[in-house]
């Protein structure tokens, strides 16, 4: 439903396109649509407006060199510009002081405090060979302290017990005092979730941050979070000397444009990128890639390097193997490549990383998950024998199959036409790599109409 | 539970400065827009901006202009546009307000889904304490077995509402849920409320298997779940559609509860939403405006309309 940037960008490069250079009236357009795409990705109103400022200063100064066209050339401006605006800095946790060094960890209800407070312990103990101390100083949301402790007991690292009667503070000091005395490098230090508008909650981590003095002051910020952003991270900067930024949620299908937001209002470095549920799921923060993800320009680095993760090695070497000898493609490896994509978090998020042009035919296509199933359905009625040689397939098998999976079988035809379609992009396609395979499966998925 | 307590105590604020004071900011910035002025370009962009900042997005925000645009053609002042902005949001919101009717139904059953952090577990504790001053009997279905201490979080609102809380150590969500309507049935509970673990629209598996949790609820009770609400944090931006869109799609969605209105974030996704859903209008049934047990209001358009521009 939201057109991404590279879409409006390139329908508006064909309007600057065979003009000598960009000027003032022949950016302005260009410039509007920067502007409706970062608010369409919760890139802060203000936060906006000072960026299209910045772009369009640069952009007029700009030489539009070799065979780049204008319009090629202020993309690449704004790209620029963004990936300048949330990098820059050393993102590396600061933990050069007297050992324990205090980190501490704020922000609103529910952003993946407690969650990033267990996955940096995590990442402290197994990269830096730390030894870290948890300790929650949550007395208000109900179970906030099992939470962090079981999350403590998942991933190995010591916890410092805490209860709800007790005062924050006390427990703050009472485990500063545990750290030193048992020799931990880092104390985390959780806290509640807290308004920005709540008086008496933010001059309690304020008083939190003068007592522990921590290294690390962290800003926890949900990527799915509004242009509410801004008066968030502002009112959580003034009230403490933030260190840096952890951005939560990313792998979700949020743009994540608070990220350019927080960085923007409060000054400070985005240090990692929470990218799942689980304690491992914390990652260095790649600037480049928000700075595709919010402009919807295809985090294409990303799904490389996801595919790589995620895509059983072995079983695409077999397949690639199987290929190259010139043995068939069949069903049963159709359906395998199906699970494939399924693994690499399926078929949205990956169209999602997908640059635009792709994109775009990839959703008119209009594959979706429930087809997905429809298809491993009609191939789970299919005897072995059939997903072998599908051309034995005639009308009786077909109403069988059709039958079997609760589908018409105009569905078992059109499946098996894709099939075909498919067979002949794998054959085209021998040659090529992992990634080209994928990008060639991706026009002929399953499903398609 | 004494912390609890003295946490409801600190949310003893009228729903009204609640929701006034967390939509401070868009209602001044809106309010002071119209009073003593010409109707001029400027000022439509001033509403713009407003509406941009309450996350309405793009294209709702250009829906309400648009709108208004057409009041001011035919010769309206400043304070007139402003009634009719009011007139045309309380229009595009009322479908969103609908009374709520679980009656003859036993047990009913009512299911929260919804991304991580978003107010599940919390909107049940306080639903609990809504419906059985309603005089109904409640009981809480721990489906959340992910997340750390999930369980140990609604058995606390289990304990604060005096109600008994089904959950299971670790184990299957669709297990637990399909007992607890069994354990309701057999002690005659007029209502179950569902919790389940929070998971991105991204997730495939877990919105697959959201769906087969309520499969497993319709095979504990014919016709359940009856309610399938979607929980929304106000702080939402422009995800918030795709959520809508995603959870509908796995579960067929019969309403919506937005939370943390009683922050600064201002909740205008919800504009966006009901634009979006113009045909098939989700009911917004509660809005959540703090942490506490009684922190939860039915949804009324007029009254959220004026919050946003009063
Ligand atoms: N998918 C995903 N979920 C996350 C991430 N970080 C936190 N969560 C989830 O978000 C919810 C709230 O997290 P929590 O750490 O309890 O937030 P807190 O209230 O700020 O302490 C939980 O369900 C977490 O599992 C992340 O990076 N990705
Ligand atoms: N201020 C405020 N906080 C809320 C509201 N609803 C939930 N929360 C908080 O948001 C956080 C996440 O809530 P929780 O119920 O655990 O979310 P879940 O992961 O969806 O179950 C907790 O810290 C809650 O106290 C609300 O209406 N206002
Ligand atoms: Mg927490
Ligand atoms: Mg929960």
């Amino acid at each position: 439903m939201l057109e991404n940037l590279s879409e409006r960008l390139s329908r508006i490069a064909k309007t600057i396109r065979g003009e000598a250079r960009l000027t003032e009236a022949n950016i302005q357009e260009a410039l509007r649509e920067v502007r409706m795409a970062l608010l369409e990705a919760d890139v802060a109103l203000p936060v906006v407006k000072a960026f299209i400022e910045r772009v369009r200063e640069a952009a007029l100064g700009a030489e539009v060199v070799g065979s780049l066209t204008p319009g090629q050339a202020l993309v690449g401006v704004v790209h620029r510009e963004l990936t300048a605006l949330m990098g820059g800095e050393d993102a590396a946790l600061d933990l050069a002081v007297t050992p324990p060094a205090v980190v501490l960890l704020a922000g609103l209800q529910g952003s993946g405090k407690t969650t990033t407070a267990a996955k940096l312990a995590k990442m402290l103990a197994a990269e830096r060979q730390k030894k870290p101390l948890l300790v929650s100083c949550d007395v208000y949301r109900p179970a906030a302290i099992e939470q962090l402790r079981t999350l403590a007991g998942q991933i190995g690292v010591d916890f410092f017990p805490s209860a709800i009667g007790q005062k924050p503070m006390a427990i703050a000091l009472a485990a500063l005092d545990h750290a030193k005395k048992h020799y931990h490098d880092v104390l985390l230090v959780d806290t509640a979730g807290r308004l920005a508008i709540d008086a008496t909650m933010m001059q309690e981590i304020a008083g939190l941050h003068a007592a522990l003095k921590p290294v690390e002051t962290l800003f926890i910020v949900d990527s799915m979070q509004g242009q509410d952003s801004v008066k968030v991270a502002k009112a959580f900067g003034d009230a403490l000397p933030l260190t840096g930024i952890v951005l939560t949620k990313l792998d979700g299908d949020a743009r994540g444009g608070a990220a350019l937001s927080v960085r923007q209002v409060t000054g400070k470095p985005i240090k990692f990128a929470g990218v799942s549920e689980k304690p491992d799921g914390l990652e260095l923060f790649h600037p480049e890639r928000m700075a595709s993800r919010i402009l919807g320009m295809g985090d294409v680095l990303s799904l490389v390097e996801e595919a790589r993760k995620t895509v059983d090695l072995d079983e695409a070497k077999k397949f690639a193997e199987k290929l190259k000898k010139g043995k068939g493609f069949n069903l049963e490896d159709f359906k395998q490549q199906i699970g494939q994509m399924r693994k690499m978090g399926g078929i949205s998020s990956m169209i999602d990383k997908l640059p635009a042009q792709f994109a775009q035919a990839a959703q008119s296509s209009q594959m979706d998950e429930k087809q997905l199933r429809r298809v491993e359905g009609i191939i789970d009625s299919m005897t072995p024998a059939e997903r072998m040689r599908p051309e034995i397939l005639k009308a009786s098998r077909k109403r069988r199959i059709a039958a079997g999976a609760g589908v018409p079988v105009q569905e078992v035809n059109r499946l098996l036409n894709q099939f075909e379609q498919m067979q002949e992009m794998m054959k085209r396609i021998q040659k090529g790599g992992l990634a080209k395979m994928m990008r060639g499966m991706k026009g002929f998925m399953p499903g398609t109409r | 539970m004494l912390e609890l307590s003295s946490k409801i105590a600190r949310a003893e604020l009228s729903w009204a400065t609640r929701l006034r004071s967390g939509l401070g900011k868009t209602r001044s910035r809106l309010s002071g827009l119209f009073s003593d002025r010409s109707v001029d370009p400027a000022l439509f962009e001033e509403i713009e901006t407003a509406l941009l900042a309450s996350d309405a997005g793009a294209e709702a925000t250009r829906f309400l202009l648009a709108a208004l645009h057409e009041r001011a053609s035919q010769g309206a002042t400043a304070g007139q546009l402003k009634t009719a902005l009011q007139a045309i949001l309380v229009e595009l919101l009322a479908p969103l307000e609908q009374t709520l009717d679980l009656s003859g139904k036993k047990p009913c059953v009512v299911m929260l889904a919804g991304v991580n952090g978003s107010g599940k577990t919390t909107s049940i504790g306080k639903l609990a304490r809504y419906f059985q001053d309603q005089g109904r009997s409640v009981l809480l279905a721990a489906g959340d077995t992910f997340r750390a201490a999930a369980r140990e979080q609604l058995a606390a609102w289990g304990e604060e509402n005096a109600v008994a809380v089904v959950a299971q150590s670790g184990g299957d969500p669709g297990a637990v849920l399909f007992d607890a309507i069994v354990a309701a049935r057999s002690r005659g509970i007029d209502l179950v409320l569902a919790d389940t673990a929070g998971r991105l629209p991204t997730q495939l598996h877990l919105m697959e298997e959201i769906g087969r949790i309520k499969r497993v609820i319709a095979k504990a009770e014919p016709g359940a779940p009856h309610e399938v609400w979607l929980v929304l944090d106000a702080n939402t931006g422009q995800n918030a559609l795709k959520q809508v869109e995603a959870f509908d799609d796995a579960l067929g969605l019969t309403g919506l509860i937005l939370t943390k209105l009683d922050g600064t974030a201002k909740g205008g996704i919800v504009c966006a939403i009901a634009l979006a859903r113009s045909q098939r209008p989700l009911p917004l049934r509660f809005v959540g405006v703090g942490e506490g047990i009684a922190d939860l209001r039915p949804f009324a358009a007029d009254a959220f309309v004026s919050a946003l521009l009063d």
